[in-house]
């Protein structure tokens, strides 16, 4: 029953992303990418990880695509100017399927190298407790330095998206 | 869970693919931080199938170091979209192609 379950999420992931990075409005790509990310967070949670799966809801379709959604309305982009209207030509399509094409095709050509791969994946259930003694006694550094990074973005964002002090100044002046 | 490893594997390239193609083909700034996030998504799946397959926790904790790093690289590069549509009234990469201050 959940083989059936994991190859019904894993279509409706890749066809929801497919449909996503295709859509010419910003704000029906994010919603699409909403959809495939609940669906790989039940993969995630079949695969025994239930504490991933709830973050890839909080954080990723939560904070990040929200965060998205923010922006794209706060920038009011008039529908008038839209950078993908023309759509993208063959010259931009051939190097793609190539690059893609081949990295397909070597993927599946390792799968079939691959003796041990093939494997069924074995029933596991990594419990939330487990999960939290070994990122806060194993990886307790990494924590730490990732603290700091999220902290140097904080600073970074803030420094990148501040007002323009000059122009304001010179409205001031005049 | 009775799926081979391998179906994992082809599915999160799937994914890895299409969002390289949303960076490569689409023009939108906002679209091609889209295909980034995709990509780091599809790379948290084989993450979190290698943590099944080999019965060790250390690839879920992968998966959120991950996720913060996600979230640093979005709140910078959208700060950054902001400023250069600030800048240039546009999201259009094609106008962001000189390279100076």
């Amino acid at each position: 029953m959940a083989t059936w379950i994991f190859y019904i999420l894993g279509a409706v992931a890749v066809i929801a992303t497919a449909m996503a990075v295709t859509r010419r409005n910003p704000v029906h790509a994010v919603i699409y990418l909403v959809n495939s990310f609940f669906a790989l967070a039940l993969i995630f949670y079949l695969l025994g990880a239930p504490l991933v799966a709830a973050w890839e809801v909080i954080i990723y379709a939560g904070a990040i695509m929200v965060l998205f959604l923010f922006i794209i309305m706060m920038l009011e982009l008039s529908p008038g100017e839209d950078a993908d209207r023309k759509g993208p030509g063959p010259l931009q399509w051939l190097p793609v399927l190539l690059i893609g094409g081949s990295l397909l095709a070597c993927t599946l050509l390792m799968l079939q190298l691959d003796p041990g791969g093939g494997q069924e994946l074995p029933h596991w259930y990594a419990s939330p407790r487990d999960f939290g003694y070994a990122l806060f006694h194993e990886y307790a550094l990494a924590v730490e330095v990732v603290s700091f990074q999220l902290l140097f973005a904080a600073v970074g964002a803030f420094y990148v998206g501040r007002a323009d002090e000059r122009k304001e100044k010179m409205g001031d002046a005049t | 869970m009775i799926v081979p490893f391998h179906h994992l594997l082809v599915l999160a390239t799937l994914l890895f693919l299409l969002g390289l193609m949303a960076v490569l083909v689409r023009r939108n700034l906002i679209m091609i931080l889209i295909g980034v996030e995709i990509m780091l998504n599809a790379a948290g799946l084989v993450l979190v199938g290698a943590s099944a397959l080999w019965q060790q926790i250390d690839g879920q904790v992968l998966v959120i170091f991950l996720m913060a790093l996600t979230s640093a690289e979005v709140s910078i590069s959208l700060a950054m979209v902001v400023y250069l549509n600030r800048r240039k009234k546009t999201v259009d990469v094609r106008a962001f192609d000189e390279l100076r201050g």
